[in-house]
Parts: structure tokens; C-alpha cells; sequence
């Protein structure tokens, strides 16, 4: 009797087990910190997945990162489970992508935003400065004060960059403005933080600002309430935020990580996936500035054709955008 | 004018951000003085944060979320009472058990509710304590200045906050209950040999302790933010007993304790812009202080002698 009990929940078991094979195309994607509902950078990552998967009937595997010992352990997990490609947002997933990417050399992993040299990954890095060249035009030229401010995330130079564009872009289009700039943190709680972000406006906005970019996850929803609660404006980024906070929101700095999320899986899919690094900026349409009904009504004619202008120009290479500003302003 | 403008615009700051910590603070009091530990400050903070945006934003009315930011504190402390004044459980891992837990529920029942991922939907006007602009807030001269920036312009639960202070203070050392909810910290066996029930004292402080910890929360989710985000406490529970503790658990210094904490954060913010000192330098100042502050006046009594330690009735002292 146990044996023939045994037999027989040794078949249930057999039966249950997935039928996993090679022939199986399954993605996976890790979010970083601050997770996909982010109305930011993870959010905007996982809208790409789902747009993906709609479009081609196919699920893929997912992880959130909730603290940062979970990074190398997802992806590995997801790597030992046979997913065909796997990709991790985010800066600070890098070495995470480097470790496991060793042990596992036959599997495609794809990260954005970080540079990890091995055989098997494909590197995606943006060019944020040009994005946010372009918002600090629209800042500079929005603003009646001739103060804007920045607020960004965790002191990195990836946020870094995204100062020194906007830097630059302010002084571009009035070389008279003057940019004050904080960051909210230098560890990952940075990116969650939205009390913080709300304060650091309220200071901005009492030296005189009146319009702040945030570039700070889910800290920049505490800026975008502090903007709207003061009557001033805000400038949203990653995803299009502009329905954030309508009549608050002048523009958003997009970044196109859907794109690059959904191209990541296509390509593994059909065999085109190539390792190495992909730098995209404003000429592959990876980054730019949201216009939308929530924003129409602040921009005016004359801002929209300078941003066009300007973005001719960076594309053909007649303005060049640096990465850094350093301790001195940037000047154009 | 532009300089007395920035600093009355730094003590603006430090206030808002003092208002948590202060609520939080207080609400340790009581615990403590009682004799209870609370290191789940933190814990019910986030709960009280949930309840109070869930329910503000279910209901449409910030009295409503700020009834249930209580009550969630409340039945949080009667939680930890259990564990720890019925049961005689260890104070600091019961505490620190609230904290863990909320960390991981919390997001989960959020998402459960509003699959906004972990999130409560943003909340309107209606829906949150907005600043209250008082009269005449509106002339020049540094005295109208002032009076502009500083008293007008703070939402309900900041003057509550602060008005928690002498109210506390008449509380404890002016009224019968507050003499026995202190002998019960600093001596239960007395209070017991003197014919009062000491696990009723210590509930009734828990109950003060969870609704005072609950607002703290409501503040942060809704006077601070508009709406719940997961971890948005980062910290400030555990920053409110550093300050009690520098306050000695007495209700006025721990107040300017918090003051001193908030007004390192806001002097903070304001140092970063002048990109004069290294962000990650100018960040940690405000835990530079704390250290120095606790270790030069950190030392000597108001700790409650019956701190931490389970009343047991057959012990004796």
C-alpha cells in the first residue's frame, strides 16, 4: 500500500513539474530598488515589458529588488531557471550583472544604465545630458524668477549627468539664470524619500526658484506635490510624468527604457542581440521632452521651436553637450 | 532682510521637519516613562502613514484618515502591550518584531487594497492637513516677516505637535495619573504594594503612545506627501528616540532635541546648493551632531530606573 502511495504521488509530482525545454523563450527582467511602480525609471521599464508581452503572447519572469543583497540572488535564480535573456535596470545593478554573468556564460543579460564588459552582455547607456539639455531650455525660458533648480537622487554621476545637461541647457537659453542644485542622499533610500524631496523644494523655492527638475525616482513625487502645493513648476523624468500633476508638470525628460527593454527581448528573440555597449542619445530617439495635452498649455510657441532647434543641433553635432560641469558652471 | 528672510525660512523648515519626530518623541514618552521600551516607533509610524492615506482617501476626509492613523497606532501599542506587559516578552525584540513586520505588511496590504504597488492612490486638497495661513500674514518689516513665516502658514497636525508639549508636560507632572504613570517607570513594585494596577498604567500609556505615533505618520503621508509610499518613514522613528533619549524623557528638552535634529536637516538642504562642501559630507552632518550632541550630554540620569524590564509581581526589587 505505501508503496503504490508513493508511486503514485511520485507521478502527481512528475506531472506537475513544468515542462521546461530549450525550445522555451522565456524573459526576464530585474527592477531595481524603488520598484516598478515607481511612476519613474522601474515603472517605465516594466510598461515596456507588459508592452512586449501583449504584443507577442509571451509572459516573462520578473523580480522587484527590495534591498540590495537581493540583486546577485535574482539573477541568478532567474538565470538558473533557463530565462533566454536577462535584464536588470539600473545603475547599481552592475557588478550584481558582472558576478552573475560570469557563472552563467551561455545566458544574454542586458543592463540600462550601467557598463559591464564581458562576452555574454549587452550594455545599454543613454545620454541623459542631451534629454536634459533640452528641459533645462524649457526651464530657463518658463521661469520669471531667473532661478531654476535641480533635485536629484542618490550622489552618483549618472545623476550627476543629468544635472550637468540641465546645467547647461538653463545657461543655453538665458545666460543670465542662475541653477541651484541638491541631492537628496548618497545611499539608495535616496531614490524613496519624498518627505525629503517636498523639503529640499520648499528650500529651492525660498531662495527664489520657481521651476525644479527633479531626477530622483520616487523622491521627485514629494517635489512635484511641494511645486504644485507652492504654485510653482516642476520638470518630471524617465517616464512622461506630466500627468502627475497637471498645470504643475512644464515638461518630463524621457527616457526610452520601454524601448530598449522591449528591443532586448525581441532581439534575444529573433537572434540579433549583440553583446556589448549601446549609447543612445536624443539621434536614436532613446531620450527627449514629453509634450502631451497635460503640458500644452505651458509651452508656448516660441519654447517648442527653440527646443526643435536645439535638438537639431545636437543631433548634427553643431552644440555637443558635456557629460560634466565639475565645480565651475557650465557655460554655453 | 535677505539674509533674516533665509534664516526664518530655516526655522520654517526645521519646524516641518520636527513635527514627525516631535509626535513620535512624545509618543515614546509615554511609553517609556511608563517603563515600556518603544523601539517600534518606526513601525507604527509607516502604519499610521497607511491607515491615515488609505482611509483619507477611501473616505474623502482627512479626519477620518487621522482616526485611523490613531486607531492602526493604538492597536499596534496594545500589540506590543501584550507581548510585553501581559506576557512580560522582551521589549526591544517585540519592538523591533513591529517594525519588521509593518516594513513587510504594510506595502503588501497596500498593494492587496490599490495594486498601486505598495502605494495609496495621491490624495487631494480635502484629503490632507494643508498650511493654515493665519491673519494678517501678509505685511513687510521684520516682525510681520516673521510672524508670516513662522507662525502662519503650519498645518493642524504641527501646532498639535507642539501644543503636545505642555499638555504632555501638565500631564505628567501636574495630574494625578501622570505621578503614577511615572512611579510605574521608576518603581512598579511601590505602585503595586500602593494598591494600582500596574499593567492597566502601562496599557493606558501604550494607548496615548500609539495615537501620538499613528499622527506621526499621518504626518508624513498627509501633511508632508500627499499619499503613502513604501518606507517613507526612512528612519525617523529610530531618529525620535535618539531624540527622546537626549531629551532624558522629559518633554521639553526632547522637543528642542528634535528642533536641533531638524534644524541640522534643514541647514543641511541649504549648505548642498551653495556647492561649496561635498553633498556626502554636508548629509552626514545632521548624524555628525547627533553623535557629538549624545556623547557630550548624553551621559547621566532621567532614564526611567524600571526601563526594559518586565514587571513580574513575586520578584521583588
Amino acid at each position: 500500500m505505501r508503496r503504490l502511495l508513493s508511486s503514485v504521488l511520485m507521478l502527481v509530482v512528475l506531472a506537475l513539474a513544468p515542462a521546461a525545454t530549450a525550445a522555451d523563450f522565456i524573459p526576464a527582467i530585474v527592477f531595481d530598488m524603488g520598484g516598478k511602480f515607481d511612476k519613474s525609471f522601474n515603472q517605465m521599464a516594466y510598461e515596456g515589458a507588459e508592452a512586449w508581452r501583449k504584443e507577442n503572447g509571451i509572459t516573462y519572469r520578473e523580480f522587484e529588488v527590495t534591498s540590495p543583497v537581493q540583486r546577485e540572488q535574482a539573477l541568478r535564480q532567474l538565470a538558473r531557471r533557463g530565462a533566454a535573456v536577462v535584464v536588470a535596470i539600473g545603475f547599481s545593478q552592475g557588478p550584481a550583472v558582472a558576478t552573475v554573468a560570469k557563472e552563467f556564460p551561455a545566458i544574454k543579460f542586458t543592463v540600462i544604465d550601467a557598463i559591464v564588459d564581458a562576452p555574454n552582455v549587452q550594455s545599454v547607456v543613454m545620454r541623459e545630458h542631451e534629454g536634459s539639455f533640452l528641459v533645462g531650455m524649457l526651464a530657463a525660458m518658463a521661469s520669471k524668477t531667473g532661478r531654476v533648480g535641480f533635485v536629484g537622487g542618490m550622489d552618483i554621476p549618472l545623476i550627476r549627468k543629468f544635472a550637468a545637461g540641465y546645467r547647461q541647457g538653463a545657461l543655453y537659453a538665458n545666460p543670465k539664470i542662475e541653477v541651484l542644485e541638491n541631492m537628496t542622499g548618497t545611499t539608495p533610500e535616496a531614490w524613496n524619500d519624498p518627505t525629503r524631496g517636498a523639503e529640499l523644494a520648499k528650500a529651492q523655492f525660498g531662495r527664489g526658484v520657481d521651476v525644479i527638475y527633479a531626477a530622483a525616482g520616487g523622491t521627485g513625487l514629494g517635489v512635484y506635490q511641494a511645486a504644485k502645493d507652492a504654485g510653482k513648476l516642476a520638470i518630471g523624468v524617465d517616464s512622461n510624468q506630466n500627468y502627475v500633476q497637471p498645470g504643475t508638470m512644464l515638461t518630463s525628460m524621457v527616457k526610452r527604457i520601454d524601448k530598449v527593454v522591449a528591443e532586448a527581448f525581441s532581439s534575444a528573440r529573433n537572434g540579433t542581440w549583440q553583446p556589448g555597449t549601446r549609447d543612445l542619445g536624443l539621434a536614436a530617439d532613446a531620450v527627449g521632452w514629453a509634450l502631451d495635452e497635460y503640458n500644452r498649455p505651458l509651452i508656448t510657441p516660441a519654447m517648442e521651436a527653440a527646443v526643435q532647434q536645439a535638438t537639431g543641433d545636437i543631433v548634427s553635432g553643431r552644440i555637443t553637450v558635456s557629460e560634466t560641469c565639475g565645480n565651475s558652471a557650465c557655460t554655453h | 532682510m535677505e539674509t533674516a528672510t533665509q534664516i526664518l525660512l530655516l526655522i520654517a523648515a526645521a519646524i516641518r521637519l520636527a513635527t514627525p519626530l516631535l509626535l513620535a518623541a512624545l509618543a515614546g514618552i509615554y511609553a517609556e516613562r511608563s517603563g515600556v521600551i518603544d523601539l517600534s516607533l518606526e513601525g507604527k509610524m509607516l502604519a499610521g502613514a497607511f491607515a491615515g492615506a488609505a482611509l483619507a482617501s477611501v473616505s474623502g476626509n482627512v479626519w477620518v484618515g487621522a482616526l485611523a492613523a490613531m486607531a492602526t497606532g493604538i492597536l499596534l501599542s496594545l500589540l506590543h502591550g501584550f507581548a510585553t506587559v501581559t506576557h512580560r516578552g522582551n521589549q526591544v525584540v517585540a519592538g523591533m518584531a513591529i517594525n519588521i513586520a509593518m516594513a513587510g505588511l504594510i506595502p503588501t496590504v497596500a498593494q492587496a487594497i490599490f495594486a498601486l504597488g505598495g502605494q495609496t492612490p495621491q490624495l487631494g486638497p480635502a484629503q490632507r492637513f494643508l498650511g493654515l495661513v493665519l491673519p494678517f500674514a501678509d505685511g513687510d518689516g521684520l516682525v510681520a516677516q516673521t510672524y508670516a513665516r513662522l507662525l502662519s502658514g503650519h498645518n493642524a497636525l504641527t501646532w498639535l505637535a507642539f501644543l503636545a508639549v505642555p499638555a504632555t508636560g501638565w500631564l505628567l507632572y501636574r495630574t494625578g495619573w501622570g505621578l503614577r504613570l511615572r512611579a510605574v517607570g521608576e518603581n512598579p513594585y511601590a505602585v503595586d504594594t500602593a494598591g494600582l494596577p500596574v499593567a492597566r498604567l502601562r496599557y493606558q500609556a501604550l494607548v496615548v503612545n500609539g495615537a501620538l505615533a499613528g499622527l506621526a505618520g499621518a504626518y508624513l503621508s498627509m501633511a508632508a506627501n500627499a499619499g503613502f509610499s513604501r518606507d517613507m518613514t526612512a528612519g525617523k522613528g529610530y531618529l525620535a528616540i535618539a531624540a527622546l533619549i537626549f531629551g532624558r524623557w522629559a518633554p521639553v528638552p526632547t522637543m528642542l532635541a528634535c528642533l536641533l535634529f531638524a534644524f541640522a536637516d534643514a541647514v543641511q538642504a541649504q549648505l548642498q546648493t551653495v556647492r561649496i562642501l561635498p553633498s556626502q559630507f554636508v548629509g552626514a552632518l545632521p548624524y555628525i551632531l547627533t553623535v557629538l550632541v549624545l556623547a557630550l550630554v548624553g551621559k547621566g540620569g532621567g532614564m526611567p530606573k524600571a526601563l526594559g524590564i518586565p514587571y513580574i509581581k513575586e520578584r521583588g526589587v
